[in-house]
């Protein structure tokens, strides 16, 4: 088909407007990746890359442990952080939802995530004030004589694993209480009207209504928690690393580019393949 | 202002779709004229054509005489009213009217004095400092017709302005739309599916179907004298009888029908006299059956029996069954028909109009 | 059995939100430990951390260089998508999808792959690290935000608008700036927000794209190394407090407007 003058106009105008927005992530998204995949392909001499094609650091991440064990660790933590999140903010959502009356449900919700208005690394760090031998927890337990060894809640996975737990829990249940009130009353109402009792209802009609909403929250956790360097740093110690960890000790001990970006592009696989997994709960569409 | 508006064998294709096929029209300057069809017709893409907001894969639009096919929306002398109204959410009624004055760089003052006094002609000059959302459907209606009016376009186009407006308000806003028109002498012309609307404020109806002009004429001549078995079928109620041409005289010809045979005027023939032999078909308006009356000639298709009633308040419309053909008549609301009861199937003649296939302004 | 759930209920949610702001009630409370250790026992009540916070030019210059980045990559990321999201949402542009797909694509990709990704072509190009560099990696990431917020609310009944608009005469710059920005300025100003946020609180690219000059965040990094201390305490809760005052004063500003309107 032919484009009349005035189209053509069109057409000109709209490439005007979206190619500064299509520039910029071509030229600063999609260029450095495409040039960390070549690099991951490349190697390391001293201190300078050589361009060289190889699939030397693939090979050394499967057979080196201490690489291959960074994938490991990271992926049974994120697995551990999204089950419990899920599990901890569901009922939460859930009383702030039907609960809580309504006038009061925004300032609970609001409650809910205050802390997320912490800096992201404070926040880290707060726990580690509330975990750590000589933390409040330990404290407090000692003071009360239900121990005498402080326990070991910090420096180890399950440091991480608490403070992932807790950013998560909030944006979970920002996430399912948006779902839960999005469902008609009227679903319940139905549901109570045919003779389900309350748990028969949740059961059988709210929860199979809100699972898509509940994948969306997963997904967004397992995506950001196996991504994730400063709560693992901080909370995690030294004996365990995770795959983003394994990532910037590449960078700052050996400045071994290569291997950080075949690194990278192994955990962008991984979460590729956790997007395919779910994908079909995760349909963005424009409203 | 006004201006005459010339469409020269205007077509719009969509990839393989004819949304308008070779359509010619001429519109006098201050006339009310309304494209009428079922939607997917064409007559909102030749709106859009002569708005600018599309352009036409051939043909050519002038308005006033000056050439308008590749104009761009705002430098022709057209505005339109949109069906949703598109007024600005976030401005005052008065800074909505105000806007294509703005836009034409006249002084703040001076705008809104004249914004006002458009307010003014639609009843909402107190309602200025409101903003949409606070306006009732009828009511942000006017502001539309407002701020489309107070730029002084030659020709308003009206897409549909009426459809979201319940009956009652609806017709209120008929009267209304058509008063303003007289005022103010801007040419209309006015989109819509509505044959009602259509007959409440049109000079004249252009009924348009599948991309092409069907019919074109003042209300009545299309409701008496349709120029196409579509046109007679979408403007109000019609039988149609499918018959052949038999004998052909100057003034008369004989048709044979299933209903037996009968002889009609020539002015019967809104499209000229077919061929004996042809295949025409009969369309006769359902309160036709009910004119017969000695003093006019008047033509007989047998009797028929009353299947079925209902009472409309202006009229019964009966079912009638005559020969294994099903008809609809309509009758005096003073009469009371009864199912069963037999039907002189009896009109004048010259109320009869013939069609032959395929006829049609626009074949 | 109702009592029953209801107790059970306020007893979940009172764990949860213990749990929930037992390290923020931490951290506020032990910044005013009198003492080196922000641990208990609380040794007594004090302001000098707070000073000592305030009186800290690194911190300070981290927090005004934090604004700065924040504030104009926002600003930058918020114009570019609104463009784009203009663009797709009111022509027809070929693989409109795919070049969709691409505005978003970033927002999939872990922030650390980005930061690296674009400190392995700096690292080519020569090009000195810096706050410009860290403005350049927040805007990638926040730039699908913006395109995103504001291309969902871009609907189809807002094409008639600003078709009428343009009918009335306006040019096409006056369209955007006179009826499509201000209609949608609720969500273009909630992704701007979104993405101070997310700007003003993104660790890892400004501390793989920064050098001399830092954000915030990369400087409370930096005083973390040395351990559990009081002033970190203090850096951490006068962040919080400032956030939280500022999603008041937003919240009490959308409520009025939406109060208003309704």
């Amino acid at each position: 088909m032919t484009a009349t003058p005035l189209e053509r106009a069109e057409r000109r105008k709209a490439w005007a407007f979206a190619l500064p927005g299509l520039l910029w992530t071509g030229l600063f998204f999609l260029v450095p990746f495409a040039y960390m995949a070549m690099l991951s392909f490349w190697t390391r001499q001293g201190r300078e890359v050589v361009a060289t094609w190889t699939l030397d650091n693939y090979v050394a991440f499967f057979e080196k442990a201490h690489l291959f064990k960074g994938l490991v660790v990271s992926l049974e933590i994120t697995a551990a952080v999204t089950v419990i999140s899920v599990l901890l903010a569901y009922p939460l959502a859930w009383i702030i939802a039907e609960r809580v009356p309504k006038r009061w449900q925004r300032f609970a919700l609001i409650m809910a995530i205050l802390p997320f208005w912490t800096s992201y690394v404070v926040r880290s760090y707060s726990w580690l004030l509330v975990l750590s031998k000589g933390g409040v927890v330990n404290q407090a337990l000692l003071w009360t004589g239900l121990l005498s060894e402080p326990l070991e809640l910090s420096a180890n996975r399950t440091g991480t694993i608490i403070g992932f737990v807790h950013f998560f829990v909030m944006l979970l249940t920002l996430t399912i209480y948006a779902n839960l009130i999005q469902l008609s009353p009227n679903y319940r109402r139905a549901a109570a009207d045919l003779g389900a009792n309350a748990f028969q209802t949740f059961w059988h009609v709210v929860l199979p209504l809100t699972l898509p909403g509940i994948m969306v929250g997963a997904f967004l956790t397992f995506v950001l928690c196996i991504g994730d360097y400063i709560t693992p740093q901080i909370l995690g110690g030294n004996n365990e690393l995770v795959l983003p960890q394994v990532i910037m000790l590449q960078l700052g001990r050996r400045a071994d580019f290569p291997m950080a970006a075949a690194l990278s592009l192994v955990l962008m696989v991984v979460v590729t393949l956790a997007y395919v997994a779910c994908a079909r709960w995760l349909k963005m569409e424009r409203t | 202002m006004t201006a005459d508006v010339s469409i020269l064998n205007a077509t719009k294709v969509f990839g393989a779709f004819r949304a308008l096929d070779d359509v010619s029209l001429d519109i006098a300057a201050g006339e009310f004229i309304v494209l009428l069809g079922p939607s997917g017709c064409g007559k909102t893409t030749l709106l859009s054509i002569l708005g600018g907001f599309l352009e036409p894969t051939s043909g050519t639009i002038s308005i006033g005489g000056r050439d308008m096919t590749h104009v761009s929306p705002a430098k022709r002398p057209t505005t339109t009213m949109f069906q949703d109204y598109a007024l600005f959410p976030h401005m005052r009624l008065l800074d909505n009217v105000g806007f294509g004055l703005r836009m034409r760089g006249m002084a703040k003052a001076e705008r809104d004095e004249k914004a006002l006094s458009y307010l003014d002609l639609v009843g909402l000059r107190a309602s200025a400092a409101k903003k949409p959302h606070e306006l009732s459907g009828g009511q942000r209606q006017r502001v539309a017709l407002a701020r489309a009016l107070a730029v002084d376009p030659d020709v308003l186009l009206l897409d549909e302005p009426l459809g979201a407006l319940d009956l009652k308000l609806r017709r209120q806003m008929q009267d209304e739309l058509k008063a303003i028109q007289k005022r103010v002498g801007t040419t209309f012309v006015h989109v819509t599916h509505d044959q009602e609307e259509a007959m409440a404020i049109a000079d004249r109806i252009v009924v348009m179907n599948k991309g092409r002009i069907e019919d074109v004429g003042t209300p009545a001549s299309i409701y008496m004298r349709p120029r196409s078995l579509f046109s007679a079928g979408f403007m109000g109620e019609a039988n149609f009888l499918p018959a052949k041409v038999r004998g052909l005289s100057a003034n008369e010809a004989e048709v044979e029908t299933a209903l037996g045979r009968v002889a009609l005027p020539a002015s019967a023939f809104v499209s000229g006299m077919p061929a004996a032999g042809r295949d025409v078909t009969l369309c006769i308006r359902p309160e036709h059956f009910r004119s017969a009356s000695a003093a006019v000639p008047t033509v007989s298709l047998g009797r028929g029996r009353i299947t079925g009633s209902a009472f409309f308040g202006t009229h019964h419309r009966c079912h009638v069954a005559a020969d294994g053909t099903a008809l609809t008549a309509h009758l005096p609301q003073t009469e009371e028909p009864e199912v069963g009861a037999e039907l002189d199937l009896r009109l004048k003649a010259d109320s009869i109009v013939v069609l032959q296939d395929g006829a049609g302004v626009g074949h | 059995m109702r009592r029953l759930t209801a107790a059970l209920s306020a007893l979940y949610a009172g764990l949860i939100y213990l749990f929930i702001f037992l390290p923020v009630v931490v951290l506020v409370l032990f910044s005013f430990q009198d003492g080196t250790l922000p641990v208990p026992p609380l040794n007594g009540l004090t302001l000098r951390w707070y000073e000592a916070v305030l009186s800290d030019g690194k911190l300070m210059a981290a927090l005004g260089n934090s604004l700065l980045v924040a504030v104009l990559s926002s600003a930058l990321a918020c114009l570019l998508g609104f463009l784009a999201a203009y663009a797709f949402a009111r022509y027809r542009l070929p693989a409109s999808a795919l070049l969709r797909g691409l505005l978003v694509a970033p927002m999939t990709v872990s922030t650390l792959i980005i930061g690296l990704g674009l400190l392995s072509v700096l690292n080519v190009t020569g090009l000195r690290l810096s706050l410009v560099t860290v403005g350049i990696g927040h805007v990638v990431i926040n730039l699908p935000l913006c395109f995103a917020v504001i291309y969902a609310s871009m609907g189809g009944h807002q094409v008639n608008i600003e078709r009428a608009a343009r009918d009335l005469g306006a040019k096409d710059w006056q369209v955007m700036a006179l009826v499509t920005a201000p209609m949608l300025m609720p969500s273009i100003l909630a992704a701007f927000f979104l993405s101070v946020t997310f700007s003003w609180d993104e660790f890892i690219v400004a501390f793989l794209l920064s050098r001399f000059d830092v954000t915030l965040p990369v400087e409370i990094w930096s005083m973390l190394r040395s351990g559990l201390d009081p002033k970190t305490n203090a850096v951490g809760s006068l962040v919080f407090l400032v956030s939280v005052a500022f999603l008041l004063v937003m919240e009490l500003a959308v409520f009025r407007k939406s109060g208003r309107s309704s």
